[in-house]
């Protein structure tokens, strides 16, 4: 209990003077999977369920590997952003920050072990 | 964390059905929320079986004749009872709307009528709407100016003036931001549909020399970037506002001010 003016309540901690910035790079990234994953289901499709040594040569030509690249670079990075906001809009306190910090890990972890995947097949 | 269920105080209990009026052919099923602070008990919804052929067309007007003919206790804001005040803004079956345009014959059934959603209750219909305005105060509603003053008036070009439709004639009824989840969740930080409708209309007046700093104080992952464009608010606006549009609107100044 403590007693604040309704004004007071109102500002809080006042504008952090950020998250344009989030809002821009979550613009950019929408824009990127619009064409990212269309060509990412075409080139991934049309080699699903081929032989090991076909999809390996398959993925050692640039526009399919960059393709799967990307997309897994800047999906996981999109996702990481998103999530954020999911988390920020639901949890609260303690919890919150703890819940950002393992979902950003687990973005870049996967980020990096779909890269890596990509680029084992590709060079 | 969000709480997604009441708390033990505040789940609702069957209430007391009012008999139907003696007489009365034409009647109509009106389920009121009923809640007061001083009895300690849980809130209820209250039946009322009000006589259309002696009573008004709008929602209000079946309050009022509760009111004075049936439950002199039931307590519900109401003034103009034209659209103008924004007084009597509630929850009628499911819908944030003004109860005074509201029409009796819109609801197909029986009504029900509750509070503004996720607001404090004061008394039965009435919710407190204290942070509400603090919001709105927040985001300096007034003209702001370095310039001094001219001798005549702040002069204003035609197509100026019109950017401001759609912004002023909000009435501060609280339907939009009551009707949106993000300010459900989140409304200790983040400012609301109707605060920011009424920032942008002083962000885009042409006469007005704090836009700089009016986008400074919004720049901020609550206040502002808690819209998710979810579009409740343009819905519910019982005026016919659209303030995801004004928010929208913000958030490009704000990209345009760093790209």
């Amino acid at each position: 209990m403590t007693y604040l003016t309704d004004r007071k309540r109102a500002a809080g901690l006042g504008s952090a003077k950020s998250g344009t910035q989030h809002h821009w790079h979550m613009m950019i990234s929408s824009v990127a999977l619009v064409g990212l994953i269309p060509c990412f289901i075409f080139t991934f499709g049309s080699i699903y369920g081929a032989p090991y040594e076909d999809v390996l040569a398959y993925y050692q030509r640039p526009f399919p590997a960059i393709v799967a690249l990307l997309t897994f670079a800047v999906g996981f990075i999109h996702f990481r952003g998103g999530v954020q906001t999911l988390i920020e809009d639901y949890v609260h306190g303690t919890a919150k920050k703890v819940a950002i910090i393992a979902m950003i890990c687990l973005s870049y972890t996967a980020a990096a072990a779909g890269v890596l995947a990509v680029a084992g097949l590709a060079l | 964390m969000v709480e997604f269920t009441l708390p033990k105080n505040s789940r609702m209990v069957t209430g007391k059905t009012w008999p139907k009026p003696e007489g009365a052919k034409n009647t109509k099923k009106v389920q009121v929320y009923r809640w007061n602070p001083d009895d300690g008990k849980n809130p209820r919804l209250d039946t009322y079986f009000v006589d259309l052929d002696s009573c008004g067309p709008m929602v209000l007007d079946a309050l009022i004749k509760i009111k004075t003919d049936i439950d002199p206790t039931l307590t519900f804001r109401r003034s103009c009872r034209e659209g103008i005040c924004g007084s009597c803004a509630m929850n009628i079956d499911g819908v944030n709307t003004l109860a005074c345009i509201s029409g009796l014959d819109e609801a197909k059934g029986d009504i029900k009528i509750y509070p503004l959603p996720h607001m404090p209750v004061i008394k039965d219909l009435i919710p407190d709407l204290t942070h509400f305005y603090a919001q709105h105060a927040s985001i300096m509603p007034w003209l702001e100016t370095k310039t001094n003053a001219p001798a005549k008036e702040w002069r204003q070009s035609i197509d100026d003036r019109a950017k401001l439709d759609g912004r002023y004639e909000c009435i501060m009824c609280a339907c939009c931001s009551t009707s949106c989840p993000s300010y459900w969740w989140n409304s200790d930080r983040y400012l609301g549909p109707a605060a920011l409708l009424a920032a942008h209309r002083w962000i885009v007046d042409s006469r007005d020399e704090a836009t700089g700093e009016r986008l400074d104080d919004l720049e901020d992952p609550f206040k502002l970037y808690r819209c998710h464009t979810i579009m409740n608010c343009a819905k519910a606006c019982p005026k016919g506002l659209n303030p995801a549009k004004a928010i929208a609107e913000i958030k490009h100044m704000m990209v345009e001010r760093i790209v």
